[in-house]
């Protein structure tokens, strides 16, 4: 069953894009991240232009991260004032991550910084968890070896402008969450992802957020930098495409569905071994697209299809 | 379907050529006159028949909207393939296709190729900005190698179907990711290595339906359409959510 793609310009069917939406949303359910990272690379290996993979991205993220924040703040798990500040950081690195972006552009290597940048995180990410889940499964088995101290003190605790943030039991300067918000908002402009891959391990690791907290005001956050970034996107580039979006977003809910079950009888580590697979594997296509000799060395860049 | 159609033309077409004398020699028409680009476009095949008086070859251009077109090659830099210099060209047709009732040879001198522009050798794709010689021909055969491999120019004259010596048809296939605009479909009649009889006749290819709703929503009133976007994501998520509240 084929459906043409109004903006994407391209025929595609609709059931591969069905079960992609089903099959991230289902790990988006399980390990409660967006899945903007996996997605983007999947839909521009599935022929999606890159630039309209990242702006119809942005907006499905939208609806995931909704659905997301809705089940986190029942349960009272998002601290709206980190989440604020962290917006505010994110609304200025994106604004700045779209000038970036246009000016890699005409330069003429915006594909490259695009594939680097998944590289680099979708390498080193994918290696942490794997790592941090074989330590884990091995300490499962020894449970006398030693555990990470809860709150650590360092030179990042002496900034100014210290705010208490009562949610997340934190009396730190907003300085902190501020930045990390703008550097996230600079990655997601310019790789077409929410960020929470990234903005997870940033909280937890930095500014020392209880994981409770986390993914919930991540979620919350990523809402309004998503939002800003489809609005961007739709009014500059024209590169939101609704009926690809909605297809996703159809199978990401869905997939959410079957995602949460699934994570509550899989075991966590198991699992966040499986996502770190997963992860380099992707990393690994990119990598081998990036190295292996093309088989035109030329490509249309513009009037190639419309 | 095609077919009757095509009988019925050749049945008004003789009937025609017979009221009239001054007819042109070379008559030309497709099975449509608009293409139209809907939810489950997957690209289309359109038949182009006609038919000739006395002697000769037939030859028939399809082209498409010309645009320019830019093509960059790769280059290696630290084992990584990076984007390297580029080439902008104007008067880049968006679909070049060949059809003619004999291969092409000496019938159709070189001298009628460069007037017409007959044959990707001869396209009017020129160069902006200062480039080498030697560039411009790398990078042109690199576009020309580029547009066939997505099936926007043919690999070389397609093979139009004589009947009896004077009735010729042929298809010709719009791929799915084909641009939209208004093609033109030249045909001439050859004989004694000139042209004798020409036809012009557009073809529009367009975006209909939802699609060209869409298309004009997003290009037109990109804010609204935006905010729209963004609206229906938010719709999605809370609907999504209470799908997940009921389990």
């Amino acid at each position: 069953m084929f459906l043409y793609l109004p903006i994407a310009e391209i025929s595609v069917n609709v059931l591969v894009f069905l079960f992609l939406g089903i099959a991230v949303g289902t790990l988006s359910g399980i390990f409660g991240v967006g899945g903007g990272f996996l997605m983007t690379p999947l839909l521009i290996f599935l022929g999606i232009p890159p630039a309209v993979a990242v702006g119809t991205e942005a907006n499905q993220i939208i609806a995931s991260s909704v659905s997301g924040v809705m089940a986190h703040w029942r349960r009272g798990n998002v601290d709206f004032k980190m989440g604020g500040i962290l917006l505010i950081g994110g609304i200025i690195g994106s604004t700045f991550g779209v000038w970036l972006f246009r000016l890699l552009r005409e330069l003429g290597q915006i594909d490259l910084v695009i594939m680097l940048s998944y590289v680099v995180f979708l390498g080193s990410i994918g290696l942490l968890m794997l790592v941090e889940s074989l330590r884990t499964m091995r300490r499962s088995r020894s449970p006398n070896a030693n555990r990470r101290k809860l709150h650590q003190h360092n030179f990042l605790h002496g900034l100014p402008f210290k705010m208490r943030f009562r949610r997340s039991k934190l009396y730190i300067s907003a300085l902190l969450p501020l930045l990390i918000g703008v550097g996230v908002g600079i990655l997601s402009a310019i790789m077409g992802v929410g960020g929470g891959f990234i903005m997870v391990p940033a909280m937890i690791y930095i500014l020392g957020m209880p994981t409770a907290v986390v993914v919930g005001t991540s979620l919350f956050q990523i809402i309004f930098v998503t939002a800003n970034a489809t609005f961007l996107q739709a009014t500059i580039n024209q590169t939101v495409d609704v009926v690809l979006a909605i297809l996703l977003m159809l199978g990401a809910v869905i997939g959410a569905q079957v995602g949460t079950r699934l994570g509550a009888k899989l075991r966590g580590e198991q699992l966040r071994g499986l996502l770190a697979l997963m992860v380099l594997t992707v990393c690994g296509k990119i990598v081998y697209d990036l190295i292996a000799t093309p088989a035109d060395l030329f490509y249309l860049v513009t009037g190639a299809a419309h | 379907m095609v077919t009757g159609i095509f009988a019925a033309w050749l049945i008004m077409s003789a009937g025609a050529t017979r009221a009239q004398s001054e007819d042109p020699p070379v008559v030309v028409d497709l099975s449509k006159d608009f293409v139209a680009i809907t939810a489950g476009f997957t690209g289309t095949e359109v038949l182009l028949f006609g038919t000739f008086e006395g002697k000769g070859q037939v030859i028939v251009i399809v082209e498409g909207p010309a645009n320019n077109a830019t093509i960059r090659m790769k280059e290696r830099v630290a084992g990584i393939w990076v984007n390297g210099s580029e080439v902008s060209f104007e008067h880049v047709p968006a679909f070049y296709q060949i059809l003619a009732t004999e291969e092409l040879g000496d019938w159709l001198p070189q001298s009628l190729r460069e007037e017409y522009h007959i044959g990707l050798d001869h396209l009017n794709i020129r160069p902006l900005g200062d480039v080498s010689p030697g560039d411009k021909k790398m990078f042109r055969d690199a576009l020309i190698r580029n547009k066939q491999e997505a099936g926007h120019y043919g690999r070389g004259p397609g093979k139009m179907r004589l009947v009896g010596g004077r009735l010729f048809r042929s298809t010709v296939f719009f791929p799915a990711d084909v641009q939209v605009g208004v093609y033109s479909i030249r045909t001439f009649l050859i004989q004694d290595q000139k042209v004798v009889s020409t036809q012009v006749l557009p073809l529009a290819i367009n975006k209909t339906g939802m699609e060209a709703e869409l298309y004009r929503a997003a290009h037109q009133h990109s804010a609204l359409y935006g905010l729209a976007a963004i609206v229906i994501a938010v719709l999605a998520g809370l609907g999504g959510n209470m799908l997940f509240r009921r389990n």
